[in-house]
């Protein structure tokens, strides 16, 4: 496929249909994994551990199996042991707990009973026997010689065989001599940072219904951000072949990355084949926030030196990031992030570090968030320092194409300059803050991946067409589907059906993940579309009776100037006849997506801080964003205006509040608090258009990037309304307080 | 567990004392979550919003009835009541959701026992009586005398609150009540504060401070009642309401704030209470 230069001469790409998938939402039809219920269902509770550190002595089930509903119970005995070299061996022993539990709320047991207060009663009778270990909940504490295991069974990842360790991940890069440049430089300013765990704070708690059959075979409706994922780690943990397994997606009602993996499916499907009944299994909010999987918390030391006219000649930086219970990819993400920059010179070091609290997850841009609000507060301070303009300091030093990104890879066509440009001209830089507000802008940076997708388009007999891909839809990206595919076909977008399919009538489609599913899914639609419109020249040759290289698809119908008097002959015409010329007209398209387009963004923020109770109130909020083209406006607007929102909570009140035993305090949303639509104001948006070369439509994913700078956005307002630059995430009416304080 | 609603405040009280274990609610906005995290069921639910005389607002003889159960939306959408109690109803306001408003009540938020009750400074502050039901018939007493530390009340078993009596306040009197909670609602009061003042001209001649949130049950602050009268609400006036509104909270860390957040926030807050209030007066 070729590249194009957003010509600007699409029909549909760029408007903004309602959303197909939005009637039923808006009247309550959609239906979502916990809406299931199946004949004979049986419904399921988990017992958790008390403790956020023990060994499991003993589980006593006996006086939970004779109580009354009853059917099925299942430990991690149930379960292979999978080697510690498996990929799944982590999921596995975090689903059910084996032989240790490793922080508080772990899974240890489940239960099955005809009622979910049956089986909750029976969980709680459960007896377990505990002998208690060491909790160790802070960086430091891990970090320190001899500091006891989080984790017997972690191994440092990607070193080889190694002995047990509180390290997860260690990620060096280096580039230049960030030591030279650091001395050399005209200004040097290092700052610590930390940043509290936080949570997506999806709506919707995971759930499943399963139903494993006599034939072995197990039914599984979920949701979750990939329903092949779901599959793969069910089987996995199960010691299953992976097709005994058909996964039907639910609608999911949020998930930005915390549904990536599993942690019921495993439960539920042994439950159910147990007792030979259905299993419905749903966490409960509590359950989510104590069990599933937040983003981490960090502690990040951060040094950038610069030249007196404002050049960045280096960045020397040391990032830990917690990430929980088991390894995760976290920490080796955190220094890959930094890449909105020239830095000639740099030195990196990213860890990823245990603790006995809940094993974490991606969440919107993982680890990027955390990075980007200690290096842009310090870019921040740079630019004050030097009386220069913060976006002029930026467009000063902000990467271009070919510039390298930490890693070493150059970029390809980015457009950070562009968002700098257009944040300058826009209306909310250009006018003054509100009487009492100060203003901050900060730079956020995601680079997307591409991976596996397929797509089947079907075109129907009377002129529609169905859409079929694997890719759960979190953002808008039906719509998106259907209006690439109605684009290319030169049909309605109506006339269009998006279906999103289960496992066992789509090609494989990996997780709705990396901000992909518009840029490769979509392209895989593109891709099946042409494919068809070949076929439909092909079959229109036929009827006109012309040569098939002189019919060409124009607008929805074949056109040939050879046909002499003949009216172009419409899809829906072709379609008609689709019996006598050669049969039905289908598609597919299944493809490894390379070239996601890297996305930046540049947020800008008014704050009020209430001097007298360290209070920050938004009173103007602007996010800028490349979305290369922007296929269906408004969802793009909606993934710039949710990131933007997820990140001021994450700036200024959410936090996971651990007691000294590990012991989550403020597991609901009336104490985790997420904003609510009085804490915010309009989220302003410019779409900015830099297509991506890599896409036939020039898609750049858009769904991460916008959580990147808000933390840093709000901080550097903060610091130009009330003078105290705040390094401590969330920055909460009593940390500014504290701020205010400590500065007089 | 036993669900009953009774239509007369006899009733109520009989099934009380029949049924041990059992408990009355309003709305039960505090009362399901309880049970949903674990607190034990009551052996009946009793409900009160079938009675009358606890579900209305009345005015005569000089002072406001107030029922127990009714619905703080009720009494915040009665524009009467909130023109003479701009501070109550602030209060009674800030509970919940609007969905919730809809059926919290004074009475639910006052026997909850929460230190952190909004309703519950600005009743204090007009000196709100509770009417209480019990096996021996009726009584009365003051509102600041109901909670005697979180989640414990000086109710017998037995007892029900059925209303609450207002006087209504001397001319040129203003109330206000003013919390403070990280997000602008849906939260619970790290801090509150309510103030009643009476001015004649520039000068106030009585005022009453109450914080909220800050010790184990809201709490009078009569230095910084003593410091209001007689001033004319100037800056070293509130300095000194600062310092006594700082002074007498006694607060607890956890999850909602600090100690030191809580006693500097309470200051600022019974301040600012106090400007509003006698701006209010004024008026």
């Amino acid at each position: 496929m070729t590249a194009i230069e957003n010509p600007k001469t699409y029909k549909w790409v760029g408007t903004r249909p309602i959303r197909h998938d939005g009637y039923d939402k808006v009247v309550g039809k959609a239906r979502f994994a916990a809406d299931l219920n199946l004949p004979g269902q049986l419904h399921a509770a988990y017992l958790r551990s008390p403790h956020a550190h023990a060994n499991i002595v003993s589980i006593d089930t006996s006086k939970a199996e004779a109580m009354p509903g009853v059917k099925a119970i299942v430990t991690g005995d149930d379960f292979p042991a999978l080697d510690i070299t498996d990929p799944n061996h982590d999921v596995s022993i975090n689903v059910l707990a084996r032989g240790t539990v490793l922080y508080h709320g772990h899974a240890i047991a489940a239960v099955a009973a005809n009622t979910k207060a049956e089986a909750q009663t029976a969980a709680a009778a459960i007896e377990v026997e505990y002998e208690l270990l060491p909790v160790v909940l802070g960086i430091d504490e891990a970090m320190a010689d001899g500091a006891p295991l989080v984790n017997e069974h972690n191994h440092q990842k990607f070193v080889g065989p190694s002995d047990p360790s509180n390290i997860a991940t260690h990620t060096p890069l280096e580039r230049g001599d960030a030591d030279a440049a650091m001395a050399a430089a005209d200004i040097v300013i290092e700052r610590e940072f930390d940043c509290a765990h936080v949570h997506q704070g999806y709506i919707e708690p995971h759930a499943c219904v399963i139903d494993t059959g006599a034939d072995g075979k197990a039914n599984v409706w979920a949701s979750s951000q990939g329903h092949f994922m779901v599959r793969a780690i069910t089987a996995a943990v199960l010691g299953w072949e992976t097709s005994r397994i058909k996964v039907t997606p639910a609608e999911i009602g949020g998930g930005f990355g915390g549904k990536t993996t599993v942690y019921l499916e495993p439960v539920a499907a042994r439950l159910s084949e147990k007792a030979g009944r259905p299993v419905k299994l749903v966490m409960s909010r509590e359950e989510v926030l104590r069990s599933s999987g937040p983003a981490p918390g960090a502690k990040l030391r951060i040094k950038i030196g610069a030249t007196s006219d404002g050049e960045l000649t280096a960045i020397d930086g040391w990032m830990a990031y917690q990430v929980g219970a088991y390894g995760d990819f976290a920490g080796m993400v955190g220094a890959m992030s930094v890449a909105s920059y020239k830095f000639p010179n740099l030195k990196l070091e990213s860890w990823g570090v245990l603790s006995n609290t809940p094993k974490t997850a991606a969440y919107r841009a993982p680890s990027a968030p955390h990075a980007a609000f200690a290096i842009e507060s310090i870019i921040d301070d740079i630019a004050s320092e030097l009386s220069m303009d913060p976006i002029e300091l930026r467009l000063k030093n902000a990467a271009v194409e070919g510039d390298l990104t930490a890693m070493g890879m150059p970029h390809p066509r980015i457009g950070l300059v562009e968002c700098l440009e257009a944040l300058k001209a826009s209306d909310h830089y250009q006018s003054e803050p509100a009487e009492g507000a100060a203003r901050g802008v900060a730079v956020g940076f995601w680079f997307n991946i591409g991976e596996q997708s397929s797509a089947t388009v079907n075109l129907n007999e009377d002129g529609t067409a169905t859409v079929i891909t694997g890719s759960p839809d979190i953002g808008g990206s039906r719509a998106s589907m259907a209006l690439m595919a109605a684009e290319e076909l030169g049909i309605d977008v109506y006339s269009i059906t998006p279906v999103v399919a289960d496992t066992e009538a789509v090609g494989f489609t990996d997780v709705t993940e990396g901000s992909r599913a518009t840029f490769a899914t979509g392209k895989a639609v593109v891709e099946a579309c042409r494919e068809l419109k070949v076929e439909l020249c092909r079959r229109a040759a036929q009827t006109m009776g012309v040569d098939e290289a002189e019919v060409e698809w124009v607008d929805g119908a074949a056109v040939s100037p050879s046909h002499v008097g003949g009216e172009p002959l419409t899809l829906a015409a072709i379609t008609a006849q689709a019996k006598r010329t050669g049969g039905p007209l289908t598609a597919t398209a299944s493809l490894n997506a390379a070239g996601a387009g890297p996305s930046f963004a540049v947020h800008c923020a008014d704050v009020k801080v209430d001097e007298e109770t360290g209070q920050t109130e938004i009173v103007r909020y602007t996010a800028v964003q490349d979305a290369g083209t922007a296929i269906h406006p408004s969802y793009v607007e909606g993934q710039m205006q949710g990131g933007s929102v997820q990140g001021i909570g994450w700036a200024l009140n959410e936090e996971y509040i651990f007691s000294s035993d590990g012991v989550l305090m403020n597991p609901g949303f009336l104490d985790y608090r997420i904003p609510v639509a009085s804490d915010l104001p309009m989220i302003e948006t410019i779409i900015v258009e830099v297509p991506n070369p890599s896409h036939p439509y020039g898609v750049r994913g858009v769904g991460e990037t916008g959580i990147v700078p808000p933390m840093a956005t709000i901080g550097n307002a903060i610091k130009a309304a009330a003078g105290v630059r705040m390094t401590s995430l969330p920055m909460s009416p009593p940390k500014v307080l504290k701020a205010l304080g400590d500065a007089r | 567990m036993e669900y009953a609603a009774p239509t007369t405040v006899d009733e109520a009280r009989t099934l009380l004392a029949d049924n041990p274990g059992s408990r009355v609610f309003a709305g039960a906005t505090d009362v399901v979550p309880q049970m949903r995290s674990g607190r034990p069921e009551p052996s009946v639910l009793i409900d009160l919003k079938l009675i009358d005389r606890l579900m209305s607002v009345t005015h005569d003889n000089g002072h406001w009835t107030i029922g127990a159960a009714m619905p703080t939306s009720e009494l915040t959408s009665n524009g009467e009541f909130t023109s003479v109690f701009p501070g109550i109803s602030e209060g009674a306001g800030w509970i919940g959701s609007d969905q919730i408003q809809n059926r919290s009540s004074l009475g639910g938020n006052l026997c909850n026992g929460s230190p952190a009750a909004d309703s519950v400074p600005a009743m204090i502050a007009s000196e709100a009586r509770a009417v209480i039901a019990g096996t021996d018939g009726e009584r009365t007493i003051p509102v600041a005398d109901v909670v005697t530390g979180p989640g414990q009340l000086s109710l017998a078993d037995g007892e029900f609150v059925v209303e609450f009596e207002i006087d209504d306040p001397p001319a040129n009197t203003g109330d206000a009540y003013i919390r403070m909670t990280p997000r602008t609602e849906m939260d619970i009061a790290i801090v509150g504060a309510a103030v009643r003042v009476t001015m004649n001209g520039d000068t106030c001649t009585d005022a009453r401070v109450v914080l909220g949130a800050v010790a184990p049950t809201a709490v009078r602050v009569p230095d910084a009642e003593a410091a209001l009268i007689g001033s004319s609400l100037d800056e070293a006036a509130l300095a000194e309401v600062t310092a006594a509104a700082s002074a007498a909270a006694n607060p607890i860390n956890d999850k909602r704030g600090t100690i030191e957040y809580r006693v500097q926030v309470a200051g600022v807050l019974a301040k600012r209470a106090a400007v509003l209030a006698a701006e209010r007066a004024r008026a």
